[in-house]
């Protein structure tokens, strides 16, 4: 078709011009209303931005779970937020009931007493993961598998009936009780404020006005989560069961043929994002110290947004996804009203659907059999 | 692309009215840089029954699913009755007078064999919603007029005593007369079967060729047809194009088809297609002699 | 029509069900317990079969009919509220425009996306928006001046009368209202693939809850009070109200289903290329199936906030929009008949007799036990209780079979039988 020809009519249809006028329109009144609170108060936007990175991070986790799932068997599996929220629990009881994380002081007294509290911090995070993917793998096992070549549908009522059961289930009195509980954290909370440099805030002492408090939480999640996320990266690119894994995504009848355990490839992967989940769980506890029943839900699902925003099915989307996120969460709250944050969450989904259905790093269309 | 096109006759590009039903033109579809069809051409002519073959993962059924709608082509123009088609719905083209089967039967599975063909006559039903709510008197005519057709037409594919039987319990063969039943009931002019004859034994296949030979004269039908096997094509087609890796590689009659070289190289390989020619001189040798 | 047995059977048991119920109900034998459980019962029919035709004979996986059921709800409440509680039509002028001239914008504006071919569904989406917009601030404006008359001429009716006029243009101003804002929503979500869909209509679901959890702050109605909840509507939804709407909800469904246009619904479930492939605008036919269906979500709200007088934003929490979905999975996907006896069977049994018999406990027992069901359900059964079981009025009537008339049909037919002998 030659492009002299067309009218400006035809121009701004085959541009998309309307679609992206208003797309820009939509920007522009977010800039202009989040930029206008900025100048306000900078340091206010600063403190944001800085909770919102730590959010980020802990939807990066969940995301990858959903993410790898969904790649591999194409199940939104609604269950992952309460692989989460079990992550959360275990690590409650393993602090509060056994104090799992005081074993290094006590068996290794001559240990330096802050190298005792990392090591003890990390126990807590691997058992959570180990019990996690337990779990994973059991409903994996119990309810997805018999399921496998049922109806995607199917499996997706069947995946609400899992959260529900998980959910409810844990609301028992006798398990985790329908309330909220006070989290303990396995090590004591530090905190700095930065103002012209970086100061110690003491215990019980408040920041001075105008400046931006950070803890010692917001370091560890963003150390555990960047170690987790290169173990996650070393796995599926350099291990044999990352290349399965890999293979099985694109291609699982061929996947089979070429002697891959594909059952196995899967429990495995759910395995891997439960674990992920299960870290996530004692991390947002730590950062959020109230742990209940049914605190998987909500992140579950913008955890799952940020995959789609990503592109479902990429490691790399997700991450960015959720640090996106983070930040929208954290900004609406903050600066349009704290309930708006979990609609701006859906608000972003429908979006990403109509613009990018495939997300930022999505996968082109490909040829169907 | 024409040089490779041994039989390129003038008769064969226009038809007997002097314009093509179907003409297209340089269609090409990339999936992610790799071109499963690659600047195709083709022109059908009213009345025509025209086989398109080539081996597995030709491009054949990309082809029909780029006439069809289904996908978009990446360059090229399909134009039918002078209307280009290439950015129309699927169901668009369909109500143009195009309609197909596929190669794994997408029958309705779970309605009746009735059922089957009267959805296909939804774009003549001819009342509204309202009046389909309501019931009204307009609905009960129409739809007894519908109904009616659709029996008739099942009753043309003798599947008229079948009506009742939900359509994914008939035995194979009967699945296959159904979709194609069903493609009819769509009223079109063009008919893009394909592999119709896929999975059939010998004798099924004979009668399915009687059956396309039948709906051609019966319906005034122009066919494009995609066979994997030969026999089929050979037995049934004016024409013939061959594909292999998405491109056009030989166009004729059957008998030219049948003894081109680049035809039994791409479904047998080279050592065959030497073989075949050997063969061939000897019996031409034993002719001679 | 003609009546045959059967259907006559199936009527007089629903009607004589009915009018026994309504005797019951009169003489204080049925308690009220029991009479609000009938009432919920005939509305989770109504809801759930909404959702099956969106589910069940459309095939698309939607988790946003209680969003719907919310916005018919509030809407209708309102309008009633305004009625009893402030003594104008307010509510009742102000909807009745915004819902009239939103909808003649649809119109409208799909008229010029079609004409202006090959528009992205974005832009398009943006077209929509604005004329949305347009549309609802004209019609605000149209109905502030026309409520003075409307109130005149409504008060001048005996005022139970007067009620109940405006509790039924209420009811169907809901329904309407959450068509028009699903028809908005599916724009752009409904061409996605069913679970992307699921997950984007659950958001919805989401979304409105958080909406009405500030519906005094954020959205500016302050007589729905928030998360407060919204008090003060009249008790207007008897039994006979809802059953009435019941019935005409089961009749319009199966003529619908029992036409064309239900054929060309249902194909899409069947399978969608086929079905584009046979000129079935698949796209519209989503459009269909989800407006309607949630109209039927948004009418269904509408009876639900006259039946307590009473409203809150839990009662539209997201956990609750799984209700219609087991009840429509338990009742079987496609069948009319096996969602209303699920339905019903939910209000009685569930929400009723185990309340009652069992321990205060069991609430949280409740829903250990449900999705247990509904994985048991979903491998053993997954077609549903009732599977493809109608009652003998909603039951699809096979036409006499045919017999080829004139000789040159019959002769039609022997050429064909031996053209295919072989099979």
């Amino acid at each position: 078709m030659n492009n002299e020809q067309l009218t400006l009519l035809q121009r701004i249809i085959k541009g998309k011009w309307i679609g992206k006028g208003f797309l820009a329109l939509l920007a522009l009144a977010v800039i202009w209303w989040v930029g206008g609170k900025a100048l306000q108060s900078p340091p206010l936007f600063f403190q944001q931005i800085i909770n919102g990175i730590q959010l980020g991070f802990v939807y990066a986790l969940i995301a990858l779970g959903y993410t790898m799932v969904y790649g591999i068997v194409r199940l939104i599996n609604f269950a992952h937020g309460d692989v989460f929220m079990f992550g959360a629990f275990v690590s409650f009881f393993s602090v509060s009931q056994f104090q799992l994380h005081l074993w290094p002081i006590k068996a290794l007294p001559s240990l330096p007493p802050a190298l005792g509290i990392v090591i003890g911090t990390l126990s807590v995070i691997l058992l959570s993961m180990v019990s996690c993917a337990i779990l994973a793998m059991t409903i994996e096992r119990i309810a997805y598998k018999p399921l496998r070549d049922a109806p995607r549908i199917s499996a997706l009522i069947t995946a609400i009936g899992v959260s529900f059961f998980l959910e409810y289930f844990g609301a028992l009195p006798f398990v985790f009780t329908p309330n909220f509980i006070t989290y303990k954290r396995p090590f004591d909370i530090v905190t700095w404020y930065i103002q012209g440099g970086i100061h110690r805030l003491e215990a019980g002492a408040e920041a001075p006005p105008g400046s931006v408090i950070f803890s010692n939480v917001l370091i560890i999640i963003i150390v555990v989560s960047i170690l987790l996320l290169v173990g996650l990266n070393y796995i599926v690119r350099q291990t044999k069961i990352g290349k399965a894994m890999r293979a099985t995504a694109y291609d699982k009848p061929t996947s089979r043929l070429m002697g891959i355990n594909v059952d196995g490839v899967i429990s495995t992967t759910f395995a891997i994002g439960a674990s992920l989940a299960g870290a996530a769980g004692v991390l947002y506890a730590t950062a959020y110290p109230q742990v209940v029943f049914w605190m998987g839900i909500i992140p579950g699902l913008k955890a799952f947004v940020a995959a789609v925003l990503g592109g479902i099915g990429s490691i790399p989307g997700a991450f960015v996804g959720a640090l996106i996120m983070g930040q929208a969460e954290v900004l609406s709250a903050g600066y349009i009203s704290t309930p708006m944050r979990d609609a701006v969450a859906f608000t972003i989904l429908i979006l990403v659907l109509l613009i990018r259905p495939t997300g930022i790093f999505g996968e082109p269309e490909r040829e169907k059999a | 692309m024409l040089s490779t096109t041994p039989a390129h006759s003038p008769t064969q590009e226009i038809g007997q009215d002097g314009r093509a039903l179907l003409e297209i033109r340089g269609l090409t579809k990339e999936f992610g840089g790799l071109k499963a069809v690659n600047n195709f051409d083709i022109s059908i002519s009213r009345g025509e029954l025209i086989g398109l073959i080539g081996p597995n993962g030709a491009g054949k059924t990309t082809v029909f699913n780029l006439i069809t709608g289904i996908y978009v082509a990446t360059q090229g123009s399909i134009k039918y009755k002078d209307t280009e088609l290439i950015g129309l719905q699927p169901h668009e083209i369909t109500r143009l007078g195009i309609a197909r089967t596929f190669q794994n039967i997408r029958l309705f599975p779970t309605l009746t064999v009735l059922d089957n063909v009267r959805i296909a006559y939804h774009t003549h039903a001819g009342y509204s919603m309202f009046d389909a709510i309501t019931h009204s008197p307009h609905y009960q005519k129409a739809e007894k007029e519908l109904t009616e057709k659709a029996q008739e037409f099942l009753s043309v594919f003798n599947l008229h005593t079948r009506q009742g039987e939900i359509a994914k319990n008939l035995p194979y063969g009967e699945q296959r007369r159904l979709e194609i039943a069903r493609a009819l009931a769509a009223s079109p002019e063009l008919l893009l079967l394909d592999e119709p004859a896929a999975g059939m034994n010998p004798k099924e296949v004979a009668s399915l060729m009687d059956l396309i030979h039948f709906i051609r004269e019966r319906f005034n039908l122009t066919i494009l047809l995609i066979e994997h096997q030969m026999r089929v094509v050979m037995g049934i087609c004016e024409r013939i194009t061959v594909m292999d890796f998405g491109e056009v590689i030989a166009r004729g009659t059957p008998e030219e088809i049948q003894n081109n070289e680049k035809v039994i190289e791409a479904y047998l390989g080279r050592g065959a297609a030497a073989l075949s020619q050997k063969l061939q001189e000897k019996r031409s040798h034993v002719a001679g002699s | 029509m003609k009546l045959d047995r059967h259907t006559l059977g199936f009527w007089i048991v629903l009607i004589g069900l009915i009018v026994l119920i309504q005797i019951l109900v009169s003489l204080g034998i049925l308690s009220p317990f029991w009479e609000t459980l009938l009432k919920i019962g005939a509305v989770m029919s109504i809801v759930s079969l909404g959702l099956n035709l969106i589910y069940g004979f459309n095939g698309q996986f939607s988790l946003g009919q209680w969003g719907f059921y919310a916005i018919g709800a509030y809407a209708a409440a309102d309008v009633t509220y305004r009625w009893t509680q402030m003594n104008n039509a307010s509510g009742l002028m102000v909807l009745l425009l915004v819902v009239a001239l939103v909808g003649i914008a649809f119109f409208l504006t799909a008229k010029l996306v079609a004409r202006l071919r090959g528009l992205d569904p974005l832009s398009a989406f943006a077209l929509y928006i604005v004329a949305v917009l347009i549309a609802a601030v004209i019609g605000v404006q149209l109905g502030r001046v026309l409520i003075a008359p409307a109130t005149q001429i409504l008060s001048s009716l005996p005022p139970n009368l007067s009620l109940q006029i405006v509790y039924l243009i209420a009811v169907l101003l809901g329904g309407c209202l959450a068509a028009e804002v699903s028809y908005l929503f599916g724009l752009p979500v409904l061409t996605l693939g069913s679970d992307y869909f699921g997950i984007a209509t659950l958001g919805f679901t989401i979304i409105v809850k958080v909406l009405l959890d500030n519906s005094d702050t954020l959205l500016g109605f302050e007589e729905m009070k928030g998360a407060r909840g919204m008090v003060g509507i009249p008790k207007t939804t008897s039994w006979l109200w809802v059953a009435l709407f019941l019935i005409i909800v089961i009749i319009l469904l199966r003529n619908l289903l029992h036409s064309s246009h239900g054929r060309a619904i249902i194909s899409v479930r069947e399978d969608e290329i086929a079905a584009k492939a046979m000129g079935i605008d698949v796209a519209q036919q989503k459009t269909i199936a989800f407006v309607l269906g949630s109209f039927l979500a948004g009418l269904a709200g509408g009876l639900y906030a006259h039946i307590n007088g009473f409203l809150h934003p839990n009662t539209f929490n997201f956990i609750k929009s799984f209700d219609p979905m087991i009840i429509v999975v338990f009742g079987g996907l496609g069948s009319v008949s096996g969602t209303i006896m699920a339905a019903f069977t939910w209000a009685l049994v569930l929400e009723g007799f185990l309340r009652i018999l069992l321990p205060a406990g069991f609430e949280t027992w409740r829903f250990v036990v449900y999705p247990l069901f509904l994985l048991v359900m979903m491998l053993l059964r997954p077609q549903g209780l009732f599977g493809g079981f109608e009652f003998p009025y909603l039951r699809q009537v096979l036409p006499k079979p045919y017999t080829p008339k004139t000789e040159e049909q019959l002769s039609l037919v022997h050429a064909i039988e031996e053209a295919s002998e072989g099979d």
